[in-house]
């Protein structure tokens, strides 16, 4: 961190080309680290630390969404739900490959968060969140519901086979899901950092910071709204199906409305409105409950509450936050 | 027909706890801008509390006084000690705070009082209105106290000093302060009344559910659409909200054949989003107009 800043020039803001030169050699030291952690830690943590690249999927679409367009959400855990359905149902009746299934995934979470973002367009803050909160509640019955038994197999789920790696590598499964993982979160946090830098993304912003304003500028703001719920949809929905490959099972009560809290945490802490961030956030979500759960079994939710409320306190705009505050004071330190 | 009116009767019936919860999450709505996702661990808590009292021989209205009073306190304090420091976070920082509660009084109740379930007294009887086998005599008597409650909140915001400071608190924080009002107490205030609302709530609520450390997860869930179908700045609507939130999930459970049954929190909460897309604001909420 400190070698990196020290190439910055010694004007209070970096400018833009040094800032970029530096975040591409920071993604690059951490894409290195990701490759060869596989190779020197246990299975079950492989296997743990691929499910926090899921959820730092899903909360990266949760962030497009209230941290760049400034809609709440309290119901992704919906979304997720029908990316990991879609997914299994394709791989469990249709006999398709388990990659072909995250891009049907990803189309049929978009399609319907375009079609959620349309009314939710009349609605604003908490009351959003409670809407969205109703979707997070209703779906687990619906996956239930006996008209739709037949494809998803009611209150049983569906359990699906682990893919192998191809062409013979040398890999295990679980080092292998998690090389697969790896490539999709690159793939789609450069898409995501893409779309924010481009003319879009900043219409998306503009309509965080003022409606009004960006109203007045021309901008379509119901399209980019519902347009920016069907995209959040859309990376939830593929992390749905990605986790839905990784724990082999999908059943109706994983998907009820405290994943969708869990999403919210991760948003928070990891850092609203920072691509990076959601890293943090995912792994945040997976292993602090279990840390929890260490410190004392019988109030694990206490202790986890604790650790959220402090953390909080320490770092009141996110790990990204944190991470931006301390860099700025080492900035003006070398300076 | 008389299933008609039977069904009408049990919907005010669980309607009254919805619409105590609702009263309840209005209040904190009024002191603090947002919604408190512990409200219904705070109620269920101070059930806990109540019971503890009797259990230790206390009578049942002195320990239903007694509980207020504690309840009330824990709620000043809990603003004191945990949002006063996060005054200028943001609101998302303030979810997640409240999520964490949740999950402290949670875990923490069934710490102390283990998640077997229990039963609580009713002061009004468990037997049926007279005898005519519809409504019993502690429906009749929750739908009373939140009726009583109703008024005297009304009452307080509207004719007492400190109920108008409090109005003044929640409409513009700034000007309250500049004309000598204590607006962070104020604020702490209206914690410490909506948590003993929400002990009146969970005191009543607790003789039909029963009392165990989950039991307001729902509840909760129906209180806020109860809040938010009324009006989040509406005492009134949100008592009415509640009321038709118990009856139409009453309703839509036993006439819509097949998906009523499975389904009656989906179309509760459906018809919440269909109010809210036709009314933003609620049915009886005031439009807030914003200037640019």
């Amino acid at each position: 961190m400190q070698q990196n800043v020290k190439d910055v020039p010694a004007v209070a803001m970096p400018d833009a080309t040094a800032m970029k030169r530096r975040r591409i050699i920071l993604s690059a030291v951490a894409i290195t680290v990701a490759i060869i952690l596989p190779f020197v830690v246990k299975n079950f943590l492989i296997f743990q630390l691929t499910l926090a690249m899921v959820y730092a999927i899903a909360i990266l679409g949760l962030n497009l969404l209230t941290g760049f367009n400034g809609q709440f959400s309290l119901g992704h855990s919906a979304f997720f739900a029908i990316g990991a359905y879609t997914a299994a149902i394709l791989m469990d009746q249709g006999e398709v490959a388990y990659y072909w299934t995250l891009p049907a995934a990803g189309a049929a979470c978009m399609i319907s968060g375009f079609l959620f973002g349309l009314p939710a367009l009349r609605l604003e803050g908490i009351y959003l969140a409670l809407a969205t909160f109703s979707l997070a509640v209703a779906m687990p019955q619906l996956l239930k519901s006996s008209p739709l038994e037949p494809w998803t197999g009611g209150v049983q789920g569906i359990t699906i086979l682990k893919p192998d790696a191809p062409f013979g590598l040398p890999l295990n499964s679980d080092q292998w899901l998690y090389i697969f993982t790896l490539a999709v979160l690159i793939v789609l946090f450069a898409a995501a950092a893409n779309l924010i830098d481009s003319r879009t993304g900043r219409a998306i912003v503009a309509i965080r910071d003022n409606s009004t304003a960006a109203r007045s500028m021309g901008i379509n703001v119901s399209l980019y709204k519902s347009l920016t719920f069907g995209v959040s949809a859309f990376y939830t929905g593929v992390a749905g199906a990605l986790g839905a490959i990784v724990i082999q099972f999908v059943a109706p009560d994983s998907f009820t409305f405290v994943l969708s809290i869990g999403l919210f945490v991760g948003l928070v802490i990891g850092g609203v409105g920072s691509i990076a961030g959601t890293l943090f956030g995912g792994l945040f979500v997976l292993f602090v409950p279990n840390i929890a759960e260490a410190i004392s079994k019988g109030l694990a939710g206490a202790v986890y509450g604790v650790i959220l409320i402090l953390v909080i306190y320490v770092m009141p705009s996110g790990a990204a936050g944190l991470v931006r505050l301390i860099g700025s004071k080492i900035a003006r330190r070398t300076s | 027909m008389d299933l008609f009116l039977h069904q009408v009767l049990a919907g005010l019936a669980t309607g009254g706890i919805y619409a105590c919860m609702a009263l309840a999450i209005v209040m904190i709505y009024q002191a603090i801008d947002s919604l408190n996702f512990a409200q219904g661990e705070m109620a269920m808590f101070s059930t806990f509390i109540a019971w503890q009292f009797m259990q230790w021989g206390m009578p049942y209205w002195v320990a239903f006084f007694a509980t207020i009073a504690v309840s009330f306190a824990a709620g000043v304090a809990i603003e004191r000690v945990v949002f006063k420091p996060l005054r200028h976070a943001s609101l998302l920082s303030h979810i997640v705070v409240f999520i964490a509660l949740f999950a402290i009084i949670n875990s923490v109740a069934g710490f102390i009082w283990d998640f077997t379930i229990k039963s609580f007294p009713s002061p009004f009887g468990t037997q049926s209105l007279f005898g005519s086998g519809l409504i019993s005599m502690h429906d009749t008597g929750m739908i009373v106290v939140t009726l009583i409650l109703l008024v005297l909140l009304f009452a307080f915001f509207r004719y007492t000093r400190i109920g108008l400071a409090m109005r003044a608190t929640a409409e513009n924080p700034e000007s309250a302060r500049l004309v000598g009002i204590r607006v962070g107490w104020m604020v702490a205030l209206g914690w410490g009344m909506a948590a003993a609302i929400g002990a009146v709530a969970g005191m009543l609520i607790a003789p039909v559910v029963f009392l165990e450390p989950n039991m307001m997860l729902s509840i909760l869930l129906y209180g806020f659409a109860a809040a938010v179908v009324g009006g989040l700045n509406s005492p009134l609507g949100a008592v009415i909200g509640g009321f038709s939130v118990g009856v139409i999930e009453n309703l839509a459970g036993t006439f819509i054949p097949y998906v009523g049954r499975e389904l009656k929190l989906t179309i509760a909460l459906t018809l919440i989003v269909a109010v809210l897309t036709l009314k933003p604001s609620g049915l009886f909420g005031k439009v807030v107009v914003s200037r640019v």
